[in-house]
Order: C-alpha cells, then structure tokens, then sequence
C-alpha cells in the first residue's frame, strides 16, 4: 500500500507501542464485558500487529481498490475481448500460440465493440438521448427545488427541521415504490390522472393522454426520484448564508431582485453545482425508470447497456458501453470530487 | 426571521405537494377493495392478508433484511474508518485517489458499478450468492458513511482528543473512548442510510446476485414490470410506514438530546459566573 510507508516516524505508532499493556488490558476488559472475550486474544494480536496510521489507512483504501477499481481495469480488459459460446462468455486477451515449431504470447485486443458502439446509430443516439435527458431533468430539478430550498433556508427556525425531515422522508422510502406509484398514475388505460381528467370531462374517453411510454415520463421519474438530491446540498448551503450581506444591498439601494441575482445565486453556487452533478451523473446512466416507466419507444444507454448485458449476453460489448460511459462521464465525476473535497476542507 | 412570504409559501406548497401525492395515492389505494387502481370498491384490508400469504416475497423479503443488515453493518465499520482518514489525514501518498474512490460511488450510475463488480466476481471464480452482495452493496453504501462520519469530525472539537492524549491515552484508546462516542449519531445515521440504500437496491443486486437469491426489491421490479398489483401498494404502504416511523423516530431522538445539550451548556455557562 502507497500509505504504509509513512508511518514508523508518526508519534501515533510510537504512542501505541509505548503504552501497549494498559491498552491491551483495557480493550480485554471491554471485549469480555461485550461477551467478545473469546475473540480476545485474536483480536490483540491484530491490534498489536497492524498499528497506526499506516493500518487505518490500509483497511478501506484495499477494500476500495479491490471492490471499485479492480472491477473498471477488468470491464476495460474484457471490452476488447470477444464475445464467445463459452462460460464466461468472452474471449482471453492473452494466450500461448503453438505453430508447431515455436510458442509465442499472444495477445489479442479487439476494437470491434469499440467500433459497433461508436459507429453505430443506435448506441450514438442512446448516448445523446441520456445525456439530453439527464440535462433537462437536471434543470428541472433546478427550477422546482430551487424555490424550495430557498424557502426552506428563509422559513422560521422552528419549522425548518420540520420541513427537512418532510424531504429526507421520501428519499428514505424506496425509490422503486416512487416509480410505482407514478406508474398507477400515468398509465394510459386506468390510469388515475386520465380517469380523473375523464371524470372531469376535459378529455374524452376515446383519446386519453399517453404520457408513460414517452419521454416526458423519463422527465418525470426522474425529476421525482432525484428531487431531494437537488434540494438538501441547496438547503444546506442557503442556511448558512450571511442575511446580513442582503441588508447592506438594500441599504445601498440595491433592489430584492438584483440582491438576489448578484448575491444569493453566486454564493450559492457550490450548493447549485453540487445537486446538479448529484443529479445529472446518476441520471445519465439510469436503468430502472426507462425499464419500468418507458420501454422500447426511448433509446437510453442504461438500459442499453443491461439488455447487452442480460438479453444478448455480449459481455465484451456491454463492457465497451460502459467504459465509453464512463469516459463521457468522468470530466463530471472528477469536477464533482473535487469540489466536494473542497467543500469539506471549507468546513474544517 | 420572518415568516414565509407569498411566493416562499407557494414553493414549499407546490414541491412538498409534488413530493407526497403520488405516495399517498399509494398508501390510500393499497386499502381498496377492487382490482382496478382507479375505481373503489370500498375499504379492505385483503390485499395485507394476500401479501403475508405470498411465501415468495417473504422469502426475499427475508433475503433483503439480511443483507441489508449485513451490508450496513460492514459499511459503518469501513465507512467509519475511510471518514476518519479523509478527516484527519490530510497528506499521505495516494490520497487524492482515496477521496476520489470515496466520492465516486456515491455518483457512479449503478449500471457501470454493477457490471463491473460483477466481471470481477467471474474472473476470480467467486460464486454469486450473500456474500458477492454484501460485498457489491458495501463498495457503495460505505461511501455515504464516510461522507457522513468525515462531516461530523471536521466540526469535531479535537481539544478532548488532545486533552485525553495528553492524559496518556494511546491514539486507540483516545479514538474508542472520546471520538466514537462523540460521533455515535453519525454512525447511527450511517448504518441507517446503508440499510435503506441496500433494502432499495435494485441494479447492483441484479448483477452480483445468485440464483435463490432473489431480493425484495428485484420481485418487486419484475412484478411492477407485469403491471400494476394492489398487493404492491399494500407491500409499499407497509415499506413506507416503517420508513417513516423510524425516521420520525430518529428525528425526535436527535431533537431531544439537543435539548438536553443546550441546557447542559447553560447550566455551565450559568456556573461559570
């Protein structure tokens, strides 16, 4: 690990070597009083084994390594590989070539399912279509929670933890269940919103709405289901703005508009730029609510990428998909970590 | 500060409207006597009765509680660790790769993630069941701990850590005694987010997943996939209800200690003059 070598000469390693015994005994004491005694003696030893900053640091970065970064080196590996009849189903990269008289190494990278990906028309137009989506979602998500963070941030302090929790609350419950529950109400045949506008004589029977299966219900499900993501790094990031800075403009004659143009919207900034990539990134990339709310009539990648993957079973061209995904994807990515590690050591 | 003004109220109004009617639309029709979604056919509770005679989806409801339990569990412990090295460590090699692996599950589309983790569970010949989950589920959900767990430390008055270390209390003995106590909400809020994440999941799951081992929320995708079923409003209201009794919960728990704590630093201030 990159990190283990830095610590022999961290007062942190000194300090748990030097006061071993009365932490062992401590942390005896307790694991016996949490009926862990049994584990006692293994767990000392690993205490006394891996100490320090270089151990703490070593647990999670392996764990991410192996679980996140490994994994995007295979998919790029097996995107140049060939789809074959076999378990797994795709070709190796490397192999021994026999030609009688000599063995070579060979290896074998195939661009094929780069070129189908990037020159055909429908994973072009799934590309674009995801990210167009994706953006105007965004924007909406924008407009709708804008407002309400806002009003959030300005409301009395007693109910503003009310309303907080009145937006975790739906982004607690299951995001599956939301979908379902716009589903009962678009559909086109028994559908609550066509039979309400039925009943209500502004439509007639014969031509409902078809609004599920299009791409407003993309639009839809997707601003729903993201909604809170735009709202809570708003909320958070309009409440502890400084209201002073809006009453000296309005002593200098500055008007509420302009104030909240040339004040409010530049500082909240970080909070806008944040639910957007919140929003957008995921979004790009969704599978659930195409598959659910749209089906065959909108082209989306995610859902490109899973039919490659499940239905056809080409592994080595749904890796492609995703690693050209990814590479669409990793500018914002990158943007939104680098902000956020900005906001945090803000906070410090 | 003022109360809300006209055009606040109307934000508040038409947002919070937007966010709760299509959920209690759910919740009402899951007690309606007919099959049809938009015609009532007066009070029932049959479709409850149904649901808790459905042994398939209590089976993966089972499945989906374990896994659940077992992936918040293993995210709180690794989340806690990564939060505290992106608080407290702020130069060592390679941690600019560390806080990018740590903010980018919690944007990666799910498709990319779950193909991904599942190429690798094929080329190391691990077999797909609890354990390919429980792992797929903690690479992402531990990023949320450590986000949450790095949030709270940063406004973490480190002079107690200080004032304990000089004591003589080892690092260990300083994190286990003062630090985690102090940051026991935010693993709280920790475990309870990984749980609802993993309970949620639908994408991730279906990749790293065995067969026999179907989740809750992956019956509930291939149902909702046949069509609408008023046994899934009454599965959803159930959902929701505990989500909401617990989040409530959770809140008026969070509030009451606050209380207690801002009386206790009166009474200090008090004594102290």
């Amino acid at each position: 690990m990159s990190a283990s070598g830095d610590f022999d000469d961290r007062p942190s390693a000194v300090l748990v070597s030097q006061d071993h015994g009365g932490f062992a005994e401590w942390l005896h004491v307790r694991l016996v009083r949490a009926r862990l005694g049994w584990a006692a003696p293994f767990i000392l030893w690993l205490v006394g084994r891996f100490s320090g900053r270089g151990m703490v640091i070593a647990i999670p970065y392996a764990f991410l390594l192996i679980f996140f970064l490994v994994p995007f080196l295979i998919v790029l590996k097996i995107s140049f590989s060939e789809s074959a009849l076999a378990i797994p189903p795709y070709t190796d990269l490397v192999g021994i070539l026999d030609d009688g008289f000599d063995y070579y190494l060979t290896i074998k990278l195939n661009l094929s399912n780069y070129w189908i990906v990037l020159s055909e028309d429908t994973y072009v137009r799934a590309y674009l279509n995801s990210a167009k989506i994706a953006a105007i979602s965004t924007a909406l998500c924008l407009l709708i929670g804008f407002p309400m963070a806002y009003a959030m941030a300005r409301a009395s302090e007693s109910i503003r933890p009310m309303l907080l929790m009145l937006v975790i609350l739906p982004f607690w419950t299951s995001f599956l269940i939301r979908v379902y529950a716009w589903i009962v109400i678009l559909k086109t045949e028994g559908g609550l919103l066509n039979t309400l506008l039925i009943a209500l004589g502004i439509i007639s029977p014969d031509e409902p709405l078809r609004i599920l299966s299009t791409e407003w219900a993309m639009y839809i499900g997707i601003v729903y289901s993201y909604l809170p993501f735009m709202v809570l790094p708003l909320y958070a990031n309009l409440e502890k703005m400084d209201l002073s800075l809006l009453e000296a403009a309005a002593d200098l004659g500055c008007r509420p508009t302009k104030a909240f143009w040339s004040i409010t919207v530049p500082l909240a900034m970080p909070g806008i730029i944040a639910g957007c990539f919140l929003v957008f990134i995921p979004a790009v990339g969704e599978y659930v609510i195409p598959e659910l709310m749209v089906g065959d009539n909108v082209r989306v990648i995610g859902r490109k990428l899973f039919t490659d993957f499940a239905s056809e079973r080409n592994w080595p061209l749904a890796s492609a998909v995703s690693v050209i995904l990814l590479a669409i994807l990793v500018v914002p990515i990158v943007l939104f970590q680098r902000q956020q590690a900005r906001l945090q050591e803000a906070g410090r | 500060m003022k109360g809300l003004t006209k055009i606040n109220l109307v934000a508040l109004t038409f947002g919070f409207a937007f966010l709760y009617i299509p959920i209690l639309i759910l919740v009402f029709f899951s007690f309606n006597e007919s099959r049809l979604v938009n015609v009532w056919g007066g009070f029932s509770l049959k479709w409850y009765g149904e649901l808790f005679q459905n042994d398939d989806l209590l089976g993966a409801a089972w499945v989906s509680l374990i896994l659940a339990a077992a992936t918040s569990t293993l995210s709180v412990v690794l989340g806690t660790v990564a939060g505290f090295v992106m608080a407290r460590f702020t130069s060592f090699r390679g941690r600019t790769l560390f806080s990018g692996m740590i903010y980018a599950p919690l944007v990666m589309p799910e498709v990319i993630t779950g193909l991904s983790l599942l190429l690798l569970f094929v080329s190391i010949d691990w077999g797909r069941g609890l354990g390919t989950m429980i792992i797929a589920h903690t690479s992402f959900c531990m990023s949320y701990v450590a986000v949450v767990v790095q949030s709270r430390l940063v406004s973490f008055d480190r002079s107690i850590e200080e004032a304990a270390q000089d004591l003589g209390a080892t690092p260990f003995k300083t994190f286990f005694v003062i630090t985690l106590p102090v940051i026991a909400p935010a693993l709280v809020s920790g475990w309870l987010l990984s749980f609802t994440l993993s309970l949620d999941n639908v994408v991730i799951t279906s990749f790293t997943s065995g067969p026999g081992w179907d989740t809750l929320p992956v019956k509930i995708f291939s149902a909702v996939k046949l069509g609408v079923k008023p046994e899934i409003n009454a599965l959803s209201t159930i959902m929701i209800l505990i989500v909401a009794v617990g989040v409530v919960a959770a809140s008026l728990v969070q509030k009451r200690a606050m209380v207690e704590r801002q009386r206790a630093e009166r009474l200090a201030a008090a004594a102290n003059e």
